[in-house]
């Protein structure tokens, strides 16, 4: 198949030999689990059990609220200690809505749904069963994926890219996942293209799991499916990114702050198409994914099957703990992770790496003035200016840097890992996009007060009106009273 | 010269004319400036600058007569875009800015008497006659209408906090290696 260049883009120490070749693992279960109710992008689910009930694994605990949300499922059995606020797994360490389960031991599976013969039926239906699973998408972002698969009834949709570049640098979980459960990832692909409602499905790898590649093809191959090509992209940060994952493999550029559905495509990760396999063919919800356990500061690097609400501290622990004191403690890869502000945060549907990384790892030098070298205009891979935006920001002019670009930038951190200044231009990417939403939220706040207020208003004078009519009513029947009251005394006067 | 004397009357007479009718037809009601700037305002006519609504300190804001930090639920923010707006250059250092903050009630001094729901402008205390009441935090605008109300001192004002919806990342700190 003929691939298409992107420009921009870094060559990142790549550091997965440190747990490519451990086989994917299943950890002793937490002595407690927690599970947070936001997992996903959109609305928070709502906890359907209460403190004491006994659950089983695959119950359900939450349902989603809204058009956007996720349902959330008991990742083994045991009983609800409590529902409340616990530290989310998230930069900010602040506190979510959580439920807390403490597993018996037992592991018994609840009732599931009955398997769906997956060919044999509406794309709808498989949809359906994607969002009572509560799958969202397993690459970081978090997006509802059924809520994607219905993106066929509003666009004209041809194919499914399935997003198994992994460019970030340690992580091997989606590698591993498809080396060892090749026939479950391929059959999931297959489901998903048919609940999308398209005729063929592209599975992009990049050139660096060459063994990945092999086992995905001879899998395709073995099966005759034509609807499937397994497809070679080059290893290049970031790859992964969809927008520039699909120009890679058509050459379309995805018009600035629109979705890759507006040119015929949805990209779904791999590691989801795996969890669509279990939710179709097993009637299995959510509740475990495969996370990379890496970096320096690991005494025993892996890939670990962990239950949704593992605790970080306990698979740490498994893995040996640290070795020396790590320098950064991530969730998810070392270009994007969130830096994680407490162990005791929980393994959630987005997380697919725990970093630990040594100092020689990360290494961090003084921040210096912008030589404007240009590096960073090189490596962005959206084309934008990173310096200039990153200067107009430090100024405070926000809008100029919207005017160049800032909201197409992706914060992939190819410029600020260049950037022989150390300028931290990612976060100053990311601290102008928060204060941009925070500034039109308190706009937002401000026109519903207004309209609240109004109301408020409008009430009163109503009321009024209301009472001086009643008045000028009641004041009329008296009088009409009176005036009978004195005709009937004339009456009777003059009778 | 009588042609010359003529044709300046002329002009004369229809120049003024036409500013005459123009300046009826045309003719604005109130300042418009004012009506702008209380789109800006909260809108909640609270009444903590002093003036009896938002479209009078609006007013005032527009004839100059006060000062563009007048509206502490508008803080710092409201009173740059202000003066950005009155083209005034004013040193707002020294305006103390509370940040945002929302009404809380403390559950166990609130006797349930409703006087501050009946003064909250956005509607934003629920409650009834002898129940405790709560605040709907996204409603709450801060105006401290209901903090003056309360007989018993069960309200107090907090700053808003974050949570996981509204936080974002800091400003990197600003500091070059020399």
């Amino acid at each position: 198949m003929k691939l298409f260049r992107i420009s921009g883009g870094i060559h990142p120490k790549e550091s997965k030999e440190l747990s490519a070749d451990r086989p994917i693992e299943r950890l002793p279960l937490a002595s407690v689990l927690r599970i947070p109710l936001q997992q996903h992008i959109g609305g928070p689910a709502v906890a359907v059990v209460d403190k004491g009930d006994a659950v089983k694994k695959g119950q359900i605990l939450a349902v989603g609220r809204g058009m956007v949300s996720a349902p959330v499922h008991a990742p083994t059995s045991g009983r609800i200690v409590s529902i409340g606020r616990f530290v989310a797994p998230h930069a900010s360490g602040l506190p979510g809505q959580t439920i807390t389960m403490r597993p018996d031991g037992r592991d018994e599976w609840g009732e599931l749904p009955a398997p769906i013969d997956a060919f044999g039926v509406d794309p709808a239906v498989i949809a359906e069963r994607v969002a009572a699973s509560g799958i969202v998408g397993m690459g970081g972002a978090t997006f509802p994926s059924a809520v994607k698969l219905n993106l066929r009834n509003r666009h004209k949709l041809d194919t499914l890219v399935i997003n198994a570049a992994e460019c970030e640098p340690y992580l091997t979980c989606d590698d591993r996942l498809m080396r060892e459960r090749t026939a479950e990832v391929v059959d999931g692909v297959r489901i998903m293209r048919h609940g999308l409602g398209v005729g063929r499905a592209i599975v992009a790898v990049e050139a660096n799991k060459p063994a990945a590649l092999a086992a995905l093809r001879l899998a395709v191959a073995a099966g005759g499916f034509a609807d499937v090509t397994v497809v070679e992209v080059p290893t290049r940060y970031p790859m992964g990114s969809e927008k520039h994952l699909v120009q890679t493999l058509t050459g379309q550029e995805t018009p600035a702050r629109a979705l890759t559905a507006d040119i015929g495509i949805v990209v779904h990760n791999v590691a989801t198409a795996f969890a669509v396999y279990e939710a179709v063919r097993l009637g299995r919800p959510l509740i475990a994914r495969i996370v990379t356990v890496s970096g320096g500061a690991i005494t025993r690097p892996g890939n670990f099957e962990v239950p949704i609400g593992t605790p970080v501290s306990h698979l740490v622990e498994q893995c040996g703990g640290f070795r020396g004191t790590p320098e950064r403690l991530l969730l998810g890869g070392p270009m994007m992770g969130q830096p994680l502000a407490s162990t005791r945060a929980s393994i959630v549907k987005g997380v697919n790496g725990v970093l630990a990384l040594a100092a020689a790892e990360a290494p961090t030098g003084p921040i210096m003035p912008c030589i404007r070298c240009a590096s960073c205009v090189a490596a962005c891979p959206c084309g934008l200016a990173p310096f200039d935006m990153a200067a107009r920001i430090r100024k405070e002019e926000l809008d100029g840097a919207v005017r160049i670009g800032l909201l197409d930038c992706i914060a992939c951190g190819s410029c600020a890992w260049v950037c022989p200044a150390n300028i931290p231009l990612v976060q100053y990417f990311n601290y102008a996009k928060g204060k941009l939403t925070a500034e039109q939220r308190t706009k937002h706040k401000q026109e519903e007060t207004k309209r609240l207020a109004k109301f408020r208003a409008d009430r009163l004078e109503q009321q009024r009106k209301a009472k001086e009519e009643a008045m000028a009513r009641m004041k009329a029947e008296r009088e009409a009273k009176k005036r009978q009251a004195e005709a009937a005394a004339r009456v009777e006067v003059e009778g | 010269m009588i042609e010359a004397m003529g044709i300046l009357l002329g002009l004369g007479v229809a120049l003024g004319g036409g500013l005459g009718v123009a300046a009826r037809l045309l003719k604005v009601e109130g300042n418009p400036v004012a009506a702008e700037i209380e789109e800006m305002m909260p809108g909640t006519n609270c009444g903590q600058c002093g003036h009896p609504g938002c479209s009078a300190a609006a007013a005032a804001l527009a004839a100059g007569s006060a000062p563009v930090s007048l509206c502490p639920p508008g803080g710092k923010a409201l009173a740059s875009a202000l003066a950005d707006k009155l083209g005034i250059v004013s040193d707002l250092s020294g305006m103390a800015d509370r940040g945002s903050v929302i009404a809380f009630v403390f559950e166990d001094l609130c006797i349930g008497c409703t006087k501050c729901l009946k003064r909250c402008p956005t509607d934003a205390i629920v409650g009834a006659s002898r129940q405790i009441h709560g605040v709907v935090d996204d409603a709450c605008t801060g105006c401290e209408q209901c903090a003056e109300a309360c007989p018993t001192g069960a309200i107090v004002m907090r700053p808003e906090t974050d949570t996981l919806a509204t936080w974002h990342w800091p400003k990197p700190a600003d500091r070059l290696a020399a």
